[in-house]
């Protein structure tokens, strides 16, 4: 009969101590007057859509140390496989390593079985690696790709849930580019209006949210191609500094 | 003022809030749930179909924490799986509900998530198990998730034995209705799944379509 787990006592798997004695010294830090590094976040806007032939990722490109930029064109649309891109919000060494992890198991698992990775694959590894860590962490997906079963997008929460729609926002800019999307997106889009609705909902993150920022990236794929656009927008661009003479004359 | 906290998502634990119900009747079963799922006071998603399949006669309803609960429906769908091929037939809806229960019980103090399943098979047609908390019991009809508290009463009134398809399925997008509007982690569509001998129908009950009440 099918049976749950073989019958051994429990070692090993994660161990939970080190949050445990992180909050400790979070306390005990506190008192003496100074403050645990704050992780850098990636704040955020990211989204994807799927449109008639493909999919199109977007992100910001701003990452923030508590309220201050940490980085001002960092890349969030990480490489999964030829053919799969992911979008990473939340702590950004999580995501990072994430998709780096499950980039290379993908890989070694496309060589196994000889075909190119599908991206109900991908989605599985990354939910069953987040809720095994359940929701320590921190990383927030937008999973999109196109494999032999045409086009797909995902996105995956920290504890390890996922849903899979036509079009997903995530971040803390992402009710202002779901906003966007409600309003404007339509089944079997062409190219250029996926792009532009793209463009225009992290261009809505990165004006009302204050942890999204900078420039807009893109990312389009294809059956045949992969588009990365970086970066496909410029939206806040730096000001030419001028000499005290100059700026008397404007 | 600026906050420190960030995102809700990030701290908040996906739920699937919901009202979820299966109920029996002469022939088979019906599944019905909402289509909400909350993360604090946002909506991440407005249509997700949680009526879960678990073999091809067997669905499950999920309601709690999201992960919890796709990943148990996820486990016991593999399970399931191997043991059908084992025994060289279609599995039980026993079985099922048994496999959901061991891993509700014994993982009891880390989960927070409620399964109901119902489904047909030969032996003993329509069935409605509820696992809450990692109890296995068979009711003629179960209902959960945060919406269920406002329609026991209604359910519990109206629910008649040896009902047909058609009135089971209309009291089932009733019970649905009254719940979303009184509940606020429920909302958006209404997905109904209708097993017996002959299949398994799929149904989504839009918005719009849903049966207005006196409030509206």
């Amino acid at each position: 009969m099918a049976t749950l787990t073989a019958v051994r006592p429990a070692f090993g798997g994660f161990s939970f101590d080190n949050c445990k004695r992180n909050a400790v010294l979070e306390v005990e830090a506190s008192k003496v007057g100074c403050s645990v590094p704050a992780a850098r976040k990636t704040g955020t806007t990211i989204c994807g859509v799927v449109f008639k032939d493909g999919v199109v990722l977007g992100a910001d490109t701003r990452a923030t140390e508590g309220m201050i930029v940490a980085d001002k064109n960092c890349s969030k649309i990480h490489y999964i496989s030829p053919n799969i891109y992911c979008c990473g919000a939340g702590t950004a060494a999580d995501t990072e390593m994430t998709t780096q992890l499950i980039s290379s198991n993908l890989e070694l698992h496309s060589l196994s079985t000889g075909r190119l990775p599908r991206v109900a694959t991908a989605n599985r590894m990354l939910k069953q690696m987040l809720f095994r860590y359940q929701g320590y962490i921190g990383a927030a997906l937008v999973l999109g790709g196109v494999d032999c079963n045409g086009p797909h997008l995902y996105s995956i929460y920290p504890h390890g849930s996922t849903d899979k729609l036509p079009y997903v926002t995530m971040g803390s800019g992402s009710l202002a580019a779901m906003a966007v999307f409600e309003d404007r997106y339509k089944p079997d889009m062409e190219e250029d209006a996926a792009k532009q609705l793209v463009r225009d909902a992290i261009a809505a993150g990165i004006f009302n949210d204050l942890g999204s920022g900078s420039n807009i990236d893109l990312c389009v794929i294809t059956k045949s191609k992969v588009n990365y656009i970086r970066p496909h927008d410029e939206a806040n661009k730096k000001g030419v500094r001028v000499t005290e003479l100059e700026a008397l004359k404007l | 003022m600026l906050e420190e906290t960030g995102p809700e998502w990030l701290s908040e634990e996906v739920k699937t809030g919901t009202t979820i119900i299966a109920i029996e009747f002469d022939g088979g079963v019906v599944l019905g749930s909402d289509s909400r799922v909350s993360a604090g006071a946002s909506v991440v998603n407005r249509v997700m179909n949680k009526l879960s399949p678990l073999h091809d006669k067997i669905y499950c309803a999920l309601s709690g924490s999201a992960a919890d609960a796709q990943t148990i429906a996820e486990i016991v769908n593999y399970q399931l799986d191997v043991h059908s091929i084992e025994i060289g037939e279609d599995p039980q809806v026993r079985s099922a509900a048994t496999l959901v229960r061991n891993i509700s019980y014994k993982y009891k103090e880390e989960l927070s998530a409620h399964l109901i399943v119902a489904g047909w098979d030969r032996r003993d047609g329509g069935q409605v198990f509820a696992t809450l908390n990692g109890l296995l019991t068979r009711q003629p009809f179960a209902v959960g998730g945060s919406g269920s508290s406002y329609v026991y009463g209604f359910v519990d009134a109206e629910y008649r034995r040896g009902i047909r398809k058609e009135e089971c399925q209309q009291f089932v997008v009733n019970t649905l209705t009254l719940a979303m509007n009184r509940d606020g982690s429920s909302g958006g569509v209404a997905y109904v799944v209708t097993i017996d001998e002959h299949g398994t129908e799929e149904k989504v009950v839009l918005g719009n379509q849903l049966p207005t009440f006196f409030d509206q």
